[in-house]
């Protein structure tokens, strides 16, 4: 009886455990409901947006950029579609190893693997780096097949950027390339960060840089669909339905004022040798030419530059990476002449006609300052100064005119200032004054102090002066161009490529020097003397339109007084920069140009020659080719009649 | 033959199966089917092996429920003595899979000890308890505490905290059943509180990472926390409706880790949102209050006690395995009875619903 009484005791007691246990098992499936209820009623909304998010991403679609075309018509800057490899480094475990492994599929030089570190340190921030670029189909193939074995590895179809020319203009057009840490920095400062999203490129040098706006084009947007491992769904198998595509704009084309042909001509008219030449149209700024040689090739830099060739173009003592029409900092010599004798004219100074006696130097105080002729001249005018350039008669005119009026006068012609050209990075130069000097030197008053003296040398384009060949360009072409100074530009419109609109760059007249006409005249009569029975005249020799210009030699080392220099003994890159201005034709000036040939001595021997190619090629077609239209001439001031043909014998 | 005959053949193979117990675990193969279909959309062949499997698994239910539950009882202490033997082979000669020492190798095949140990625990406390029925001490707890710590230790030393849990629950849920007093379970419950941080010192690395994950998924978006996030992304973007059978993007994306198997649950419930989610729920409550129900009617101390801890077994599974898609629980490898796909866990869990038909059945027969 107690047994029974035990077990029907025992089995209530076990029939109240189950019971808790069931009350348990309600319990925990209330929880489980209410968490579904929760997530799936309450929050829902949260969850679907974040399921949205996880795979629906909004893919950049990268425009075209835009050309880059020369006056004629010819292409600088285009686009062809290539395959790169690239590697997104987070997904990629060991990056060593993938390398290796993708190195016995494809063609990876060491060159290849310098570049891609290189890359990695200078764009810390970013993920995806190419390693090879320009694969060829077979490659493409291979890599394909053998795709899934590499994550973190992908191909990628793209425009590639192409400077077809290479380095003919490459200072002009620059070059584009990836994206660096500064660029993101600049891009998210700017209200256009959305632009670039997604694109790897960007302006990093001339045009190219300078016109990343327009040439850019707008970034389309696109809804894709991506699976856990961020793979695209292929359009047409999505599990969702997507947006409509909003189709990029591709980037406008500039059409520049530059002549390539031009252009080529005068790089092939250099030679060898360093340099620098401006050609401008003068009656509306536009450059014609603009070489810096040696030169180097943009494509190089797109993807990346090697660290071998860029040490080469780095460390060469030769600089081609530098810019030397626009950022080379070179004494006038000489060709400071015809300002000088301008400014003498304008002030009163001097008459045409007026004379001095030159022994073959000038001496102010106990300083004696050298004629270039031992013995000098003899009784020399403006005219015949500027001929063969006389030293003694304008070491005699600077002793007459205080150096901050020379500045003024000068300072006109747009010496010591930024031209405001469209590219980045110009140098402004040195227009000695008594107020650069004051800011020039700081640490004592002596060293503050203009001495007389040096205005002596100023007044034979040496001592402290120091210009662009891109300045020494407009001062010229304003000259010709009778005192209205343009803003020298390289483009000369925008085209949008699929409207075919255009926005002109309307030549812009930076301001009017006032200028007596007669006194034009008389310099720009002098300096038709000049490549007629002067200085250049064997550069100009048989020439078929009648040119003006003159010759100058640029001391890379100032000698001491008494000091002879010589050629000879002098380190090829100590020696004299030879410098030639000019334009042509001297009545009705079509171009003026400047020419400075580095450490080539005097400026009649090494600049004139290349002047006259240039010339040549552009007024008369020679080379073989035909002369470009003329440009319509430029607009003259009524009131001042035409310059007037040399009417001396040669 | 004459359709009598037939029907009486028919009525013989079906006369110790439980109708409840069957039909419940039909329609959770049939749900679980269709959802594999659209979870290994990318392996199809899952489908065609998870059906198999399904068949493999009706065909042990049935074995197993035609066995008399004297059988279990006799068997049980050898059962587990061979299982405990298999647990010290897996700890010496185990293959070492995914970081985990779990299986051993058998020359034709591998099996997982542990999983077995999750049939054999209780087997072997229901009975040493029903030995003991008479005089149920405190020395009696003590020694079948013992026998619960040691296999439960070596599971969770594979690592495997999963199925050392699920084991260690099993056994739990006999020593409950069998009448532990309740002042031991509070002084218990308070000693295991107070022994977290113990317990926390053993835990491995990865353990740990995902207990703390899961206090804060977005910690580690990327590495643990990814699957709770991702799973819970899937569950909640499923709504009341969801999103419809094979429409699911988390899903089909790949968003959602070992969808096929421990996360299934995921996948159903994007796919069937909240009202799919009722019915999952609404039918393990079912198998589970059936169960308890049959652990109730049970004839002897032992079949009590087994069925008891078999159903809450079940519970446990459920439970564990939705808490942990839906982010209420950590990631612990536990799979979605019927529903998940793979045999291993399939084989274990339908000859514990045999059992429950076989106690079901015999009720009666055995009382004295």
């Amino acid at each position: 009886m107690t047994e029974i009484k035990n077990i029907r005791r025992e089995l209530h007691n076990f029939q109240v455990r189950l019971g808790v246990a069931g009350a348990l098992v309600l319990a925990a499936f209330a929880v489980l409901f209410g968490r579904f209820f929760y997530l799936q009623v309450i929050q829902h909304q949260y969850y679907d947006t974040k399921a949205v998010d996880n795979s629906i991403a909004i893919m950049p679609i990268q425009p075209n950029r835009g050309l880059i075309l020369d006056r004629n018509g010819v292409v600088l800057a285009r686009n062809y579609s290539g395959y790169t490899l690239e590697l997104t480094l987070s997904k990629i475990p060991n990056l060593e190893a993938t390398i290796n492994d993708l190195a016995k599929l494809v063609d990876i030089q060491p060159r290849d693997r310098r570049r891609f570190q290189k890359l990695r340190e200078e764009s810390k921030g970013q993920d995806n780096l190419p390693l090879r670029t320009r694969l060829t189909d077979e490659e493409v193939a291979v890599l394909a097949v053998n795709r899934f074995h590499f994550p973190g590895v992908d191909i990628r179809g793209r425009l590639f950027r192409q400077y077809p020319l290479g380095e003919v203009a490459a200072h002009v057009v620059g070059y584009i390339g990836r994206i660096d840490d500064r660029d993101v920095e600049r891009i998210e400062a700017s209200d256009n960060a959305g632009n670039y999203k997604g694109a790897d490129h960007i302006g990093k040098t001339g045009l190219e840089q300078k016109y990343e706006g327009p040439l850019h084009g707008t970034t389309g947007f696109e809804q894709v669909e991506t699976d856990a491992s961020g793979r695209i769904v292929p359009r047409g198998t999505n599990v969702r339905t997507l947006a409509p595509r909003t189709p990029p704009m591709p980037g406008n084309n500039l059409t520049l004022t530059l002549d390539i042909r031009l252009q080529e001509a005068a790089e092939r008219a250099f030679g060898d040798n360093r340099g620098a030449l401006v050609a401008i149209e003068p009656a509306t700024g536009g450059i014609l030419a603009f070489v810096s040689k040696p030169g180097y090739d943009p494509n190089l830099f797109i993807d990346g530059i090697d660290p071998a060739n860029w040490d080469a173009l780095n460390n060469s003592p030769d600089h081609p990476l530098n810019n030397r029409a626009l950022t080379g900092l070179y004494a006038p010599g000489s060709t400071f002449k015809p300002y000088m004798a301008l400014a003498a004219l304008e002030l009163g100074k001097r008459t045409p006609n007026q004379t001095i006696f030159d022994p073959g130097y000038f001496m102010f105080g106990n300083n004696r300052f050298r004629d270039d002729k031992a013995g000098g001249h003899g009784h020399v005018d403006m005219y015949k100064s500027i001929v063969v350039s006389c030293d003694t008669y304008y070491y005699t005119l600077a002793s007459e005119i205080d150096i901050d009026i020379i500045a003024r006068f000068i300072g006109q012609f747009g010496f010591g200032a930024k031209t405001g050209i469209d590219v980045e990075g110009e140098f402004v130069g040195v227009l000695p004054s008594r107020e650069w000097k004051l800011k020039r030197f700081k640490t004592t008053p002596l060293q503050q102090r203009w001495f007389p003296g040096e205005t002596i040398s100023v007044g034979i384009g040496q001592g402290y002066n120091s210009y662009t060949p891109l300045q020494l360009a407009q001062a010229v072409a304003t000259l010709a161009n009778d005192g209205v100074m343009y803003r020298p530009h390289f483009v000369d419109y925008i085209q949008n490529p699929i409207t075919g609109e255009r926005t002109s760059v309307e030549p812009q007249v930076v301001k009017t020097i006032p200028l007596k006409a007669k006194n034009l005249e008389v310099i720009k009569h002098a300096m038709v003397g000049v490549n007629k029975e002067g200085t250049s005249a064997r550069a100009f020799a048989g020439a078929a339109y009648v040119s003006a210009g003159k010759t100058g030699t640029s001391q890379v080392v100032a000698l001491s007084k008494n000091e002879k220099y010589s050629e000879a003994t002098v380190a090829e890159h100590l020696r004299d920069h030879a410098l030639f201005i000019a334009f042509a034709p001297a009545d009705n000036p079509r171009i003026a140009l400047a020419v400075l040939v580095e450490n080539a001595g005097f400026g009649a021997r090494a600049a004139a020659p290349v002047a006259r190619k240039v010339l040549d090629f552009y007024l008369l077609g020679k080379d073989g080719t035909k002369p470009d239209k003329p440009a319509p001439p430029a607009p003259r001031p009524v009131d001042e009649p035409p310059a007037e043909d040399d009417d001396r014998s040669d | 033959m004459t359709t009598a005959a037939i029907r009486q053949l028919l009525e013989r193979f079906a006369a110790k199966i439980d109708g409840p117990l069957i039909a419940i675990v039909l329609c959770l193969f049939a749900l679980g089917l269709a959802t594999l279909y659209s979870a290994a959309y990318q392996a199809p062949a899952r489908f065609g092996a998870q059906a198999l499997n399904a068949l493999l698994a009706l065909v042990l239910m049935w074995v197993a429920a035609q066995v008399h539950p004297q059988v279990f009882m006799r068997i049980a202490v050898p059962v587990f003595l061979a299982v405990l033997l298999m647990l010290l082979g897996v700890a010496l000669f185990g293959d070492v899979r995914n970081g985990a020492r779990r299986w051993l190798p058998l020359g034709f095949a591998s099996i997982q000890p542990s999983e077995l140990m999750k049939l054999a625990m209780p087997l072997l406390l229901a009975r040493y308890f029903h030995r003991h029925e008479t005089a149920l001490r405190f020395r009696e707890f003590a020694v079948a505490f013992l026998l619960l710590a040691v296999p439960t230790a070596m599971i969770a030393r594979q690592p495997d905290l999963g199925t050392a849990l699920l084991v260690a629950a099993a056994g739990l849920y006999v020593i409950f059943l069998a009448g532990l007093s309740w002042k031991v379970i509070a002084a218990g419950t308070t000693a295991v509180l107070a022994s977290l941080p113990v317990l926390w010192g053993v835990l491995h690395d990865y353990q740990r990472r995902r207990f703390l994950t899961l206090l804060d998924p977005s910690s580690d978006p990327l590495g643990a926390g990814y699957h709770i996030i991702q799973s819970t992304i899937a569950v909640g973007s499923g709504g009341i409706t969801g999103k419809g059978w094979l429409e699911g993007t988390q899903t089909h994306l790949e968003f959602i880790p070992e969808r096929a198997t421990d996360f299934i649950f995921a996948v159903y419930s994007e796919e069937f949102g909240l009202i799919g989610a009722s019915i999952l729920l609404v039918l393990y409550l079912a198998l589970i209050m059936r169960g308890l129900m049959i652990s109730a009617n049970a004839p002897t101390f032992f079949t009590r006690l087994l069925a008891g801890s078999i159903t809450l077994t079940f519970f446990t599974y459920a439970v564990v395995n939705m808490g942990m898609v839906s982010g209420l629980l950590p990631v612990v490898g536990v799979p979605l009875p019927f529903i998940s796909y793979g045999g291993t866990s399939l084989i274990t869990l339908s000859l514990s619903i045999g059992m429950l038909m076989s106690i079901q059945h015999h009720r009666t027969l055995v009382q004295t």
